[in-house]
């Protein structure tokens, strides 16, 4: 793949808003047993304006940023040969339903490895207001033979 | 729900957790998610990739890791940072599933920003699946 591609940054993504019914879906699909995920009435009580995202939702939005990458035509990267090697979120403060979040990718690193290639791609995501939410960092290997 | 830090200790399991992961956890999380990769649903195609069969979304391993962290927290806002490498799949068996196995245990405690880092063993079999899978924690 393109070495070119570190330090890129690329296009904010269109905003995504955060809804309860997808909270409630994806807090499901993760197991979650947390009232906080599901329940307004004792988000509230926590002090939350809405439903309290589980953890590793960002990924959701984090989406839109790898496809951007994948699509990118000059980076040379075949999706049918990436594994998803790593994967962290750090928070400012938890997602919310209401939120409307925006997503801006940095390349920040590629290196070659044994005929791999491994590309980590940062995704800060920020709410309407361009306060920052959470970066979701991801490490793809994209494997050789591609 | 705040934790009183004095009462932790280094080494102490604060959460364990067992997943009974099933085929239809894995369409239930590729629609949540939205990572529709063949692999996670067609045998045909996992096998022809080299792979022993359909396996887990490794999101979907670190997603359900973190949850006995957050029922002893009582609260998903107080994970302030989460981290794993996925260093071995979990193959989800079309009859027999795969039962993930979690256990949350304190690596280190930071009493100024009354914060912990909760480490956690994520197994399959005798397989750890996820390696440094750390969590670090508000317990305000």
């Amino acid at each position: 793949m393109n070495p070119d591609l570190q330090g890129r940054v690329f296009p904010p993504t269109e905003p995504y808003l955060v809804g309860r019914e997808k909270i409630r879906e994806f807090a499901r699909a993760v197991y979650s047993a947390s009232p906080l995920t599901t329940d307004v009435a004792a988000a509230r009580a926590a002090g939350y304006d809405d439903l309290v995202a589980p953890p590793t939702f960002p990924v959701v939005v984090q989406e839109a940023t790898l496809q951007q990458l994948l699509a990118e035509p000059d980076a040379g990267i075949d999706f049918s040969h990436v594994v998803h090697g790593e994967q962290r979120f750090s928070y400012t403060r938890p997602i919310v339903a209401g939120d409307e979040l925006t997503a801006t990718l940095t390349v920040s690193s590629v290196k070659s490895l044994g005929g791999n290639s491994m590309v980590t791609a940062e995704s800060s995501i920020v709410d309407a207001t361009g306060a920052h939410v959470v970066t979701a960092i991801s490490t793809l290997v994209v494997r050789g033979d591609a | 729900m705040s934790i009183d830090i004095s009462t932790l200790e280094i080494g102490q399991v604060v959460a364990e957790r067992q997943f009974a992961l099933t085929r239809g956890s894995l369409v239930r999380y590729a629609g949540a998610s939205g990572d529709f990769n063949d692999i996670h649903y067609r045998d045909d195609v996992a096998i022809s990739v080299g792979l022993p069969g359909v396996l887990a979304h490794g999101m979907l391993t670190m997603g359900v890791a973190v949850q006995p962290v957050v029922d002893w927290l009582g609260d998903p806002g107080k994970v302030l940072d989460y981290g794993a490498r996925f260093t071995r799949p979990v193959p989800v068996d079309a009859t027999e599933g795969a039962l993930v196995v979690v256990s949350a245990k304190i690596g280190t405690l930071d009493d100024e920003a009354n914060t912990a880092r909760v480490d956690l063993t994520v197994t399959f079999g005798e397989t750890t699946v996820l390696g440094k899978a750390q969590v670090r924690v508000s317990l305000a």
